[in-house]
């Protein structure tokens, strides 16, 4: 089997720290991960890999020069092949014109069984690439997966609900998004640490994508940010002295004045 | 790259550097620098005093935009019961609809599902249009996208809404990419610019640690799936009808390659944010999961659930479910005590309407205090078990 994994290298946003004084994203010193969810899709790549012989998996990304590192971090993890994609001209992209980038270069390495993204990226939150490079590819889609069967032509996947899950069916190729709850990815081995290095990633630009330059970018992009802004604090807040047993008598008065206990 | 410094006008001023929401832009020897880090929004051009930054602009393609018209809703139900956001994206379409001066339209689709219509009419809608097919009983994403994009197409609606639901966010995008337009994801307020009647879709972005306004200037119609929870719902007025009109159910062979086995309801939700009076969420400041059987001890006292953040969950220390913000639940309970939270907005999205907030950190920079109505700078370890035997004692 084929089998192609989409990427993204993030800030690791829970270490994103705001300015008190102005309120802005201090972002120096971040470190940039792979997606969790991206990992956890990577992940069930390499499983099926272990389980099928002959199988490959190929691992995808747009983004800065910068995300070779996580290309590196797959191949170490296991991963057969690296692309990435990176162009100035891909910049300011939104998800329509992301997936519609990487739904090309799908289609340039053609020959795939199973495309796997993770739900969402941890820097958006949108959960919208997926789907739509599904359908860019117009190919079946399973989204939020927290069990995964490949049997014959086919695979069987448990779609998570707020409620429950459903089981669905469909027949390769499809595109399936994973969620947490998939699986625990595994670590890099020191051997695989040491292949990723020999190995080459490749890195595709604007002139090895046939893409439509009207359909990327920013200026191929639906949507545009108008602007961005830190949200007002509610402001009426009030700070109790110290943190011992006054203190939080203090707090159960106020909290039965107001009959909310 | 989109945004430009034009170096010989740049006088090194600094203005952009603090016009940027990102922190993308640097003054290094008198000119401004723009980084990877940029994200294209423009901040800066109009920060700079000597209109020395550039973006690229985008031409309106005014003739097609004006053909579309009109509120479109995504009524969603499940086994035949509609699901809270539809009556929530109603009363938001309402409002949406009216300063438009357009009709409110609900999508409803399922099988055996015509008994909706007079609900959705009280929620304010003006038509429904109804495809009902024993093939849409379940939910499938190609059935579903393809009855929907081509109603869009025939009938051209301007603003198209859906609940943010596992259902809503794998349907949405898919349509978006259908239709050649823009989606914008979690918004958690919308409005009508009343200059260019656009749509103004406000979401936390950047991992929730900003709020940004989207637009959709050129496509339509403007998508926008709304996070469950976040908008208030209609009004119920038995009394407001709403025009029915069928819609035909057909597909071609093949076209839908996706089947749907079995769908299985957990008997019990275990966590029950939504409806929770008293939460109390924990934080990467907890530690551990070994932490967190305190917060649990605390939850249990005050007869409460136990929610946390996404760097908990992260973490590993609790599970999924009990996660509150922009990507887990987005709660409004009377008491919400946050213990070791620092507050990114991305958590701040899931609970700053909760009517009573209080906030356990020992940084007193932390942003989770700015929401707080009562803030304790302390360390939690210390402060929780007092709260536990306070309120004991109480009882």
């Amino acid at each position: 089997m084929k089998l192609i994994v989409c990427i993204k290298q993030v800030p690791n946003t829970v270490e994103v720290k705001l300015d008190p004084a102005t309120g802005r994203l201090i972002r120096d010193g971040v470190p940039n991960i792979i997606n969790p969810d991206d990992k956890n899709a990577l992940e069930e790549a390499l499983r099926i890999k272990d389980e099928n012989p002959g199988t490959t998996v190929t691992v995808l990304s747009m983004g800065p020069a910068q995300a070779d590192v996580a290309m590196r971090e797959a191949l170490a993890m296991g991963a057969d092949e690296a692309i990435l994609l990176s162009d100035r001209a891909f910049g300011g992209s939104d998800t329509w014109a992301t997936s519609y980038i990487i739904a090309t270069a799908i289609k340039k390495i053609n020959d795939f069984d199973i495309i796997f993204c993770g739900r969402q990226a941890i820097d958006g939150d949108t959960a919208q690439v997926g789907p739509q490079i599904a359908e860019q590819l117009n190919i079946p889609q399973i989204t939020y997966v927290e069990e995964l069967t490949v049997s014959g032509d086919k695979v069987t996947a448990r779609r998570k609900l707020e409620e429950g899950y459903s089981v669905v069916e469909a027949k390769m190729p499809v595109l399936i998004t994973a969620i947490k709850e998939l699986n625990t990815p595994r670590y890099m081995t020191p051997a695989g640490i040491f292949d990723a290095y020999k190995k080459e990633v490749k890195v595709w630009g604007f002139d090895d994508v046939p893409v439509d330059p009207e359909k990327i970018g920013l200026k191929g992009s639906p949507t545009n940010v108008r602007n961005t802004f830190s949200p007002d604090a509610k402001g009426h807040g009030m700070m109790l002295d110290g943190a011992d047993r006054m203190t939080v008598k203090n707090l159960f008065d106020r909290l039965d004045e107001k009959h909310l206990l | 790259m989109s945004v430009r410094v034009i170096k010989d006008k740049c006088v090194g001023c600094g203005a952009c550097e603090a016009g940027c929401p990102v922190g993308a832009i640097d003054v290094s020897s008198g000119v401004a620098v723009i980084s990877d880090a940029c994200i294209s929004c423009g901040s800066c051009i109009n920060a700079c005093p000597c209109e020395a930054i550039e973006g690229d602009t985008v031409e309106k393609k005014e003739a097609s935009i004006a053909d579309y018209h009109g509120v479109w809703v995504f009524a969603e139900q499940r086994d035949g019961v509609l699901m809270g956001t539809a009556a929530e994206l109603l009363g938001e379409g309402r409002k949406l609809a009216d300063k438009l001066g357009t009709e409110l339209t609900a999508v409803l689709l399922g099988y055996d599902v015509s008994g909706l219509t007079d609900d959705l009419g009280a929620y304010g809608a003006d038509c429904v249009l109804l495809a009902e097919s024993d093939k849409l009983k379940d939910y499938n994403t190609e059935a579903y996208t393809k009855i929907i994009a081509d109603l869009v197409c025939e009938r051209k609606p301007e603003i198209l809404l859906i609940g943010a639901t596992s259902i809503g966010r794998d349907l949405g995008p898919r349509l978006s990419a259908r239709l050649y337009t823009g989606l914008t994801a979690d918004c958690t307020s919308l409005d009508i610019d009343p200059e260019t009647r656009g749509l103004l879709q406000t979401r936390p972005a950047f991992g929730g640690n900003v709020m940004a306004t989207i637009i959709t200037p050129n496509h339509r119609p403007q998508m926008s799936t709304v996070r469950p929870g976040v908008m208030k719902k209609a009004e119920f007025a038995p009394e407001h009808k709403a025009k029915v009109e069928r819609i035909s159910v057909e597909f071609a062979d093949g076209e839908i390659r996706t089947r749907v086995i079995e769908t299985v309801r957990s008997l019990q939700q275990t966590v029950n944010l939504i409806d929770a009076e008293i939460i109390v969420a924990g934080g990467r400041g907890v530690g551990s999961a070994e932490g967190f059987k305190l917060i649990e001890q605390l939850a249990e006292t005050l007869g409460g659930v136990v929610g946390a953040s996404r760097a908990a969950v992260e973490a590993g220390y609790i599970s999924a479910e009990h996660q509150v913000g922009q990507t887990g639940k987005t709660v409004r309970p009377k008491i919400y005590i946050a213990c070791g939270i620092s507050g990114a907005i991305q958590h701040l999205a899931g609970m700053q309407n909760s009517r009573c907030i209080i906030a356990v950190n020992k940084n007193s920079d932390a942003p989770i205090f700015g929401v707080a109505d009562y803030g304790i700078c302390g360390d939690l370890f210390k402060v929780i078990p007092m709260m536990i035997e306070e309120y004991k004692a109480r009882k």
